[in-house]
């Protein structure tokens, strides 16, 4: 008689041969702003990975069998060589599903999207009106996404995703993006908030409350069949039934990230060095990175409940959001942040208030304060740092405010400073 | 964890049962794959969105 | 449908004794205990649990019927009925197809 076989959660906890999904952040380049980035995005890093390297990553991903990647950054599509790698990937076995705010889906970039059988797209929205994702993600934004969504469903595109991540200004709006999914023949995808990148700047105003919380799993519960989650509420298996998914923290062990500069990291979340596994440049590449690093070792190791151990919730919620947890400043031994129990709240109360910052900031000059400093003094033609660059969003490819011509602060030094490949010219 | 249902059932009530299942099983050619069930002893099947750590 | 009337419809609705072959848009992983199948078209992903099941999956063109695969991975006459299920599974999500010999 065959005996039950063990749990699979049990065994991905342990880690798998390779990632089952994996993100790769391909550029920290973006036109947008959006004040919750999880990358911290705005200006390209030079160090990022070269059109070969990539392509040698994908190599390396063909023969681990990663099945699917789901490639995102800043805003991929920036990139002069994306179609090339996504060519590139779906002729060497890996999907792709890729994360776009819809700046260059054109009417003939969707039609060659929807001909391709292995690629997905996803349109980041968080408001199902202009005036709540604008407030968000920047001026002109929503128009934005909205046309990329015509476009597709123009291009006979069924099925693409529209992704929203859930803050306290949208959650009523839950109905309503269910309707523009179906208005374009699209598939609603909600994620959770982390207090990641930007979003540690804005998640005290921007995290769902308690009550809110309740409102999006009951929501979920009685009308989500349909709706994907990415399996980013396990955090709120507490309040009764998981949702669908395998309700547990993938990172280190089913998923991934790999950034821009070809540092791979525990999760997309936890963009910082005490998450850092390695790097796709080491020997061995990434391969040796996801086999044995260091971090990852120890992510799959079983890890007691510690603080939470006691709490009859605990074997739903697993403790919830190890990032969620870090960039809070709370112990990863302990509660969620958002623990439906309360219990996470409490721990913020009474712990010192510090909290780690992200390890890197690509973000667009103007969003962070400009310190004073004493150096080189930059290109001939370049614009003084100024103060007057909008402090949230910024519109579309269309008006990009100034980046184009301008070397980043941080790489004055570089030839490929400030090098903007595909954006236009700012309209003075 | 009895066989089947029909162990716990008294002799009519049990008969019917068995019959039913009968019938059930001899209409088997009619349904559609899609009702098979997905999870099993040996082969789970898992959504590729089900996996956080993505966004 | 009761429980046990289910198991039943899979056992008789899936033919041990057919050719089967692994869909040509599947990709077979193995994992420590057992396998991951992805299908590139339907994009669903299945996890085989046991080796002996990865044994049988990947040994399917190979063989007669599913039922050789079975006994040469080395599955004893009392494991059919949970591998057969198993095997309908798979066949319902076109992870595995019939062979046209």
């Amino acid at each position: 008689m065959t005996a039950a076989a063990p749990s699979l959660v049990q065994e991905f906890r342990h880690g798998l041969a390779a990632p089952i999904c994996l993100t790769w952040e391909l550029t920290y380049a973006c036109n947008l702003s959006c004040v919750h980035c999880l990358s911290s995005s705005g200006r390209r890093d030079p160090r990022e990975l070269s059109t070969q390297e990539c392509k040698r990553v994908i190599d390396e991903l063909e023969r681990m069998q990663v099945f699917y990647v789901n490639i995102g950054g800043g805003e991929p599509t920036v990139r002069a060589d994306f179609g090339e790698l996504l060519d590139y990937a779906t002729a060497h076995h890996v999907g792709v599903k890729f994360s776009t705010n819809g700046v260059k889906i054109t009417p003939e970039i969707a039609a060659r999207l929807a001909a391709s059988d292995y690629v997905d797209v996803q349109i980041s929205l968080d408001g199902a009106t202009a005036e709540v994702n604008d407030a968000v993600r920047g001026p002109g934004s929503y128009a934005t996404a909205l046309r990329a969504m015509q476009h597709l469903a123009d291009a006979g595109f069924a099925g693409f995703k529209i992704s929203v991540v859930m803050t306290r200004h949208n959650v009523d709006q839950l109905d309503a993006f269910r309707a523009i999914a179906d208005r374009f023949g699209a598939q609603l995808r909600i994620t959770r908030l982390r207090p990641s990148g930007r979003g540690a700047d804005v998640w005290d105003e921007l995290h769902p409350t308690a009550a809110q919380q309740r409102q999006l799993y009951d929501w979920l519960v009685a009308r989500g069949e349909s709706v994907l989650t990415g399996d980013s509420f396990f955090h709120l298996a507490g309040f009764g039934e998981g949702l669908p998914g395998l309700n547990m923290c993938g990172a280190g062990r089913v998923v991934c990230l790999i950034d821009p500069v070809g540092d791979v990291y525990a999760c997309p979340f936890a963009i910082h060095d005490a998450f850092l596994a390695g790097n796709v440049r080491a020997p061995g590449g990434f391969a040796r990175v996801w086999r044995s690093s260091e971090l990852f070792t120890s992510l799959r190791t079983e890890q007691s409940g510690g603080a939470c151990a006691s709490c009859s919730a605990y074997d739903a919620c697993q403790g919830g959001c190890m990032a969620a947890k870090f960039f809070t400043g709370l112990p990863l031994d302990g509660p969620d942040p958002e623990c439906v129990r309360g219990f996470g709240e409490q721990a913020l109360a009474a712990s010192a208030g510090e909290v780690p910052r992200p390890s890197g900031d690509h973000s667009h000059r103007g969003r962070r304060p400009v310190p004073v400093r004493i150096g080189p003094r930059p290109a001939a033609g370049a614009r003084p740092a100024a103060g007057a660059r909008p402090a949230v969003g910024a519109p579309d490819g269309a008006g990009t405010a100034g980046r184009a011509g301008v070397p980043d602060r941080a790489c004055d030094q570089s030839p490929l400073a400030g090098f903007r490949p595909d954006l236009p010219p700012v309209p003075r | 964890m009895p066989e089947s249902a029909t162990e716990l059932l008294d002799p009519p009530a049990a008969e019917e049962l068995a019959a039913a299942e009968e019938l059930a099983a001899a209409e088997v050619a009619t349904l559609p794959a899609a009702d098979v069930l997905a999870d099993d002893l040996l082969v789970e099947e898992i959504s590729i969105d089900g996996m956080c750590g993505v966004y | 449908m009761s429980t046990s009337a289910a198991r039943a419809w899979q056992e008789t609705a899936f033919d041990l004794d057919a050719g089967w072959q692994l869909h040509p848009q599947v990709s077979v992983r193995p994992e420590r205990f057992g396998a991951l199948l992805y299908h590139f078209g339907t994009r669903r992903l299945s996890f085989l649990k046991t080796r002996a099941l990865l044994t049988v999956v990947s040994s399917l063109s190979s063989q007669p019927s599913a039922r050789a695969a079975c006994q040469a991975a080395g599955l004893a006459e009392s494991d059919l009925p949970a591998y057969s299920r198993a095997l309908a599974t798979l066949a319902a999500g076109r992870m595995i197809c019939p062979r046209k010999d």
